[in-house]
């Protein structure tokens, strides 16, 4: 385990090399090679079906690959056992499309789960203040009490995003994080991740279909098309001749040049660990 | 993981209602028992057990105080039967042990009648007194082979 | 014709195949019933749910098989005089059968299908997944507890089920048909014994309870993640679990020697 010391400095980027993927017939990725570099914010593209949130689960070690080798802050996942996953997860963290919180558990126990989990012995006190740190981090408030069932969309969304950040993950996975959301709640979404990744130089990785704010706020884009896929950072996009490329951002085109400043959020998070 | 004071209340009561509930269904009417004081332990040998099972109760004047432990063929074939009873009980030496029926057609148990001799029964000793099972049938046969020959005498016909 | 049998084949062999991982889930939950941390809280949790909320519709069916059986009883057991020992038939029928698996059914209907539909609802909303991101194993957090609940309510529910039946062969009886509520309680009790009737009731009800936890927890972990999948997987544990119990009360009844 000394190579993986060594690898510091990439260890908080993602790997892909000749992955494919295939559920039962249905050919999702084939051959996919790509890296989602450390510290950035990496957007991932896509039409529907394309295998965009496919990724995100490859990452996670939820689904395996039929072929390939991933490689998350520097290491192999794709031979490991459920077990020893388990503790490439702890440094990761996810925000779902759905939030995927517990609906059976209030807002409060939602997130301090992972801590009592595995806190190691943390008091109640210390695990309440963990928990409040967070949800004042997105910017929610009175809402211990209440069940997932109860929030709104845009809330659900925060609450997620404060139980994937909870543990100061070295990679986030966000699955659509602004679907569902109104223009106003999205860019609150938005400006949250931006925040965050430039307090804590947390490496982001999101899979969207709003090519509006992928253009602004990532440093690296990956368009899934049905023929293959094109990476970038969004000016060599932008200025790229590919066919399928322009058609795909054609939207934005207009769009960006008259985007508005993104408001920022006050947010006290510290550098990550 | 809302804790409700309410919840684990209620939980708590269904488990104590529930083993309640097994306890009166084992004890009071499945009639087990922890085996009381047991520890006399006696035998006797009959003709003819009549369907007395393993576990069957042993009895005096009516009132429960063993139960049989084991029935087996002895080596000159009459049955051995084995009582586990109280062992605070002081039976008598010639006390008697007879195998009888609850009711006409119940199941058979042990009954044992108390002697009067001074020197005591002690565990591992054989009661020496004993009555057989009565079989209903042979009784019938019995009584029929009888009301037979009586009528062959007093007629004189032959067979 | 020949598709028939390929049909049938494959039916066999995905069967078979189901068998067996089911038996490797069972396999999982066994080891995650030794694994600390032991979780108490969500037990407690899922015996309310299973068992105190089941309590109502067992003890009024109790009831209702009771009092059905003290009637039909009643008239079958005069015909021949013996309508003294109607304690005896009412309290053996619900103790060697009708208690324990009229009651897995009841549960399964009740505790089994909403199992599953709350386990398969939560393959949907990817919250089992959102708790493997966590580093907790569902199987563990969410399977473990519930089978084990399903275990533990099994024979409570169906010695109260036996109870109430008891209790309503006696009302019918007793209280409207004059047998003598003495003779009643006492030809129960004289005919009843522990090792052949009370104990056998409770490994039939601990074996059910054991088969209806592991089927619908199977199902709804293994539901496809969608509202048409969840409601496919409800159905089916009733159906499979019901039809388990069935032949099981055969297989445990002629092995017992009952």
């Amino acid at each position: 385990m000394h190579a993986s010391a060594l690898q510091q400095e990439d260890a908080a980027s993602v790997e892909f090399r000749d992955v494919a993927m295939a559920f039962g017939n249905r050919r999702v990725l084939q051959g996919l090679s790509c890296e989602f570099p450390a510290g950035g914010i990496s957007v991932i593209l896509g039409g529907s079906g394309s295998g965009k949130s496919t990724l995100l689960k490859l990452i996670g070690g939820l689904v395996r690959p039929q072929a390939g080798s991933i490689r998350v802050a520097g290491e192999e996942i794709t031979g490991l056992s459920e077990r020893r996953l388990q503790g490439v997860r702890a440094k990761l963290g996810m925000m779902f499309q759905g939030g995927a919180l517990l609906d059976s558990m209030t807002v409060f126990d939602n997130l301090a789960l992972p801590l009592r989990e595995h806190g190691r012995g943390l008091g109640e006190a210390a695990i309440a203040t963990a928990v409040h740190e967070c949800l004042e981090a997105v910017g929610v408030r009175n809402a211990d009490a209440l069940l997932p069932g109860q929030l709104s969309g845009g809330m659900t969304k925060r609450v997620a995003l404060a139980r994937a950040i909870l543990s100061r993950p070295r990679i986030l996975l966000c699955d659509e994080p602004f679907s569902g959301l109104d223009p106003i709640s999205s860019r609150r979404i938005e400006a949250l991740l931006v925040e965050i990744n430039r307090r804590t130089g947390m490496t982001m990785i999101v899979v969207s279909h709003h090519i509006a704010s992928t253009m602004r706020m990532a440093s690296r884009i990956l368009i899934l098309l049905p023929d293959g896929a094109v990476a970038g950072t969004p000016d060599e996009l932008r200025r790229a001749g590919d066919p399928r490329v322009v058609s795909f951002l054609d939207e934005t085109l207009e769009v960006a040049e008259t985007d508005a400043p993104v408001e920022f959020l006050p947010i006290g998070l510290n550098r990550a660990v | 993981m809302t804790r409700s004071p309410t919840r684990d209340f209620l939980v708590g009561c269904f488990v104590l209602a529930g083993l309640a509930a097994i306890g009166y269904l084992s004890v009071s009417i499945g009639g087990l028992n922890y085996s009381g004081p047991g520890g006399l332990l006696l035998y006797a040998v009959f003709d003819e057990t009549g369907g007395l099972k393993p576990r069957a109760p042993v009895s005096i004047s009516g009132v429960k105080v063993g139960q049989v432990t084991s029935i087996r063929l002895n080596d000159d074939f009459r049955a051995r039967v084995e009582i586990d009873v109280d062992r605070s009980l002081e039976l008598p030496v010639d006390s008697t042990a007879s195998i009888v029926t609850s009711g006409l057609l119940g199941d058979r148990f042990v009954a044992l009648s108390v002697g009067g001799d001074d020197q005591l029964l002690r565990s591992g000793d054989e009661i020496g007194f004993t009555e057989s099972a009565v079989i209903l049938e042979r009784l019938i046969g019995k009584f029929i082979h009888n009301a037979d020959l009586d009528s062959n005498q007093e007629g004189g016909k032959g067979e | 014709m020949a598709n028939a049998v390929q049909d049938l084949g494959w039916a066999a062999t995905r069967f078979v195949e189901t068998l067996g991982q089911m038996t490797a889930f069972a396999g999982n939950i066994g080891r995650a019933v030794v694994t600390r941390p032991a979780r108490y809280r969500l037990w407690v949790d899922e015996l309310f749910k299973l068992g105190v909320l089941s309590l109502v519709i067992i003890c009024v069916c109790g009831l209702a098989v009771g009092m059905v059986l003290g009637l039909q009883g009643y008239t079958t057991l005069s015909r021949f005089g013996a309508a003294e020992s109607l304690g005896a038939v009412v309290g053996l029928s619900l103790l060697r059968e009708l208690g324990p698996v009229l009651t897995a059914l009841l549960a399964t209907g009740r505790a089994g299908s909403a199992t599953t539909a709350e386990i398969g609802t939560m393959v949907a909303t990817e919250q089992l997944d959102g708790l493997r991101m966590l580093s907790v194993d569902p199987i563990h957090f969410v399977v473990t507890p519930k089978a084990l609940a399903m275990i533990a309510v099994m024979p409570i529910l169906s010695t109260l089920f036996i109870l109430c039946g008891i209790g309503g062969g006696y009302l019918v009886g007793v209280e409207l048909m004059g047998v003598d509520g003495g003779n009643y309680m006492s030809s129960l009790r004289s005919n009843v014994t522990f090792r052949d009737d009370v104990a056998g009731s409770l490994l039939k009800a601990v074996i059910f309870g054991a088969l209806v936890g592991l089927i619908a927890t199977y199902r709804g972990y293994t539901a496809r993640p969608t509202s048409a999948g969840v409601s496919s997987a409800t159905t089916s544990t009733v159906v499979i679990a019901s039809v388990a119990i069935l032949i099981s009360d055969y297989a445990i009844t002629a092995l017992w020697g009952v």
